[in-house]
């Protein structure tokens, strides 16, 4: 096995870790918005999309390329924003206080 | 030089991906969090986009505008209530895009490709089809489009596992001969038919564990893309992903005392064989209440626990709910809201709902925070759940959920449960707490009886 796949192997390793313990701690307040966020970070799939679409091999690799970036797209925006969409609507009971006193 | 710009920014974009990440760990910065990471994603596309091997833009241009248009019109459309489904279904999208950038490199370089570059390919090609299939599955049992309760037949599980078998046999074959389309578009076939076969008989209750599970194996398949093309950002984002998935499906299995083959193999949600309905466990009836007698309770209570389920997202009652609340506030009372982790139909689907209807997080509680407080709550209202509040999954080594977490609804001073009819819930077992002594039912549907509740509390 060559020498970058053993590299590629030790960053999916750690990279599992890092996820591991950071999403640990995300509480189960925020386990929907979690979902769709990492749903939209893994259209980074977009990226591989991007070059076959552009590569000018073959016209079979160009349409199945462009489609691959129509559904990774849908994926990174739609994820994105429907995130934020929900994150915006969780506020604490402060918060409230203080808008209803602007209103 | 090119070169190296590129994958400096794929290094930043990997780095942004964590932080928003690590955002999420509370309501406070996770917005922040967010946008570090949406801007992560915008630096690895313009990063991507002066690659040498691009060298076509009109097509890359196309399909980027077809698929903002229609992601953000799902974002901004859909209801709240309707997230589980947009999620399914955009599971089922990134799973796709991984799998044909999967075909495209098979295609491109047939007959050149090494054994362990094809071990990860056929990785991604597999798990990418079976969660496309998958999650459009677990999109149409949501979406209602199809039957949620699960199907089975005859040698189902013996089945599966064959043509699972088969599948992973295929693959293990073209990592030996990598140049065989005909064992690759093999294994492609039967790994959507195995993403179909595994949701089909997964009833409604379990989908949260599915979901779980189709977010992990979207995330595993883009990983293994960047195997593929040798791409460091994409193995970090797969795997933040899979991990993400991998996470919530085990919190999931345990709120409900199961396992993963459990869950995946049991057909859970058939109606249980000898669950049928009739006098309940000791004999007692139930008690019916009228919306005038609850409203007093409501009203005179000091604290009132309020356990929303599926059912109070199904009459997109949430906003009654919040109204309800405030009423009871506004007289003194203290209202709190319990939330058992798979309330709903995905990890977390009550929170955004209540979010939704102006409900501040910080009176929503998980099920570790809220159960010591029960024994102090003078109501404890039950909206639209049903086995998360069953007191025989603590007592009763007979019943199915057995063992199931449950929030301790039973030990308040008093039980209203607003319930549609006494049909049993989605695991098809009678509740003992619908005949406890200290227990009354409000009958209807979520939303009307809260509104009924509503009015009367006002002339209290």
């Amino acid at each position: 096995m060559p020498s970058t796949q053993i590299l590629e192997l030790y960053v999916f390793m750690l990279a599992g870790f890092v996820g591991y313990q950071v999403i640990s701690r995300v509480p189960p307040l925020l386990h929907t918005p979690l979902m769709s966020a990492t749903n939209a970070i893994s259209g980074i799939s977009l990226v591989g999309s991007l070059v076959a679409a552009g590569s000018q091999h073959d016209l079979l690799s160009t349409l199945l390329g462009t489609v691959a970036v129509i559904s990774a797209t849908i994926n990174v925006v739609g994820g994105f924003m429907i995130t934020d969409r929900m994150l915006k609507m969780f506020k604490s009971g402060d918060e409230k206080k203080g808008e209803g006193a602007k209103s | 030089m090119k070169e190296n710009l590129v994958q400096v920014t794929y290094f930043i974009s990997s780095l942004l991906f964590i932080l928003g990440l690590k955002g999420l760990a509370s309501p406070v910065s996770a917005r922040r969090g967010m946008f570090l990471a949406e801007f992560g994603m915008l630096l690895a596309v313009i990063g991507t986009l002066v690659h040498h091997d691009i060298v076509r833009y009109e097509w890359i241009a196309i399909g980027l505008v077809i698929g903002s248009v229609i992601g953000a019109l799902m974002a901004i459309l859909m209801p709240m209530t309707a997230i589980p489904q947009r999620t399914a279904i955009s599971h089922m999208f990134g799973a796709l895009a991984a799998t044909l950038v999967g075909v495209i490199e098979f295609h491109k370089h047939q007959g050149e490709i090494s054994r362990s570059v094809m071990a990860a390919l056929g990785f991604e090609v597999m798990f990418g089809a079976l969660t496309v299939t998958g999650s459009f599955m677990a999109f149409g049992k949501l979406q209602e489009f199809l039957k949620s309760a699960p199907v089975t037949y005859k040698f189902q599980n013996f089945f599966n596992i064959l043509l699972f078998f088969v599948t992973a046999g295929l693959f293990v074959y073209l990592i030996f001969v990598p140049s065989s389309s005909v064992a690759f578009f093999g294994m492609i076939g039967l790994a959507l038919l195995v993403g179909v076969l595994l949701v089909l008989p997964i009833g409604g209750a379990d989908m949260p564990v599915v979901i779980s599970l189709l977010n992990s194996y979207a995330g595993l398949a883009s990983s293994a893309t960047g195997f593929v093309l040798s791409n460091n950002v994409l193995i970090i984002a797969g795997a933040l992903d899979g991990a993400s998935g991998f996470i919530l499906s085990i919190l999931m299995s345990k709120a409900m005392n199961r396992s993963f083959t459990n869950v995946l193999f049991g057909a859970f949600g058939s109606v249980a064989e000898g669950a049928a309905a009739g006098p309940g466990p000791g004999g007692t009836s139930i008690r019916e209440i009228t919306a005038e007698d609850a409203a007093i309770q409501l009203a005179y209570s000091r604290l009132v626990i309020v356990i929303p389920g599926y059912g109070m997202a199904v009459a997109q009652a949430q906003h009654q709910v919040r109204e309800l609340a405030d009423l009871i506030e506004k007289r003194g009372g203290t209202v709190k809201f319990a939330i058992h982790p798979v309330a709903g139909r995905m990890p977390g689907h009550m929170n955004v709902l209540l979010a939704e209807a102006n409900v501040p997080y910080d009176a929503l509680y998980d099920m570790e925070e809220i159960n010591d407080q029960f024994e102090r709550a003078d109501v404890t209202l039950v909206i639209g759940a049903n086995d998360v509040v069953n007191p025989a999954a603590k007592h009763d080594p007979t019943s199915p959920i057995y063992g199931m977490p449950i929030l301790r609804a039973d030990e308040s001073k008093s039980v209203i449960v607003m319930k549609r009819s006494m049909n049993p819930g989605f695991a098809g077992i009678e509740n003992e707490l619908f005949y406890n002594p200290k227990t009354y039912m409000l009958f209807g549907n979520a939303k009307d009886s809260t509104q009924k509740l509503i009015n009367e509390i006002k002339n209290v």
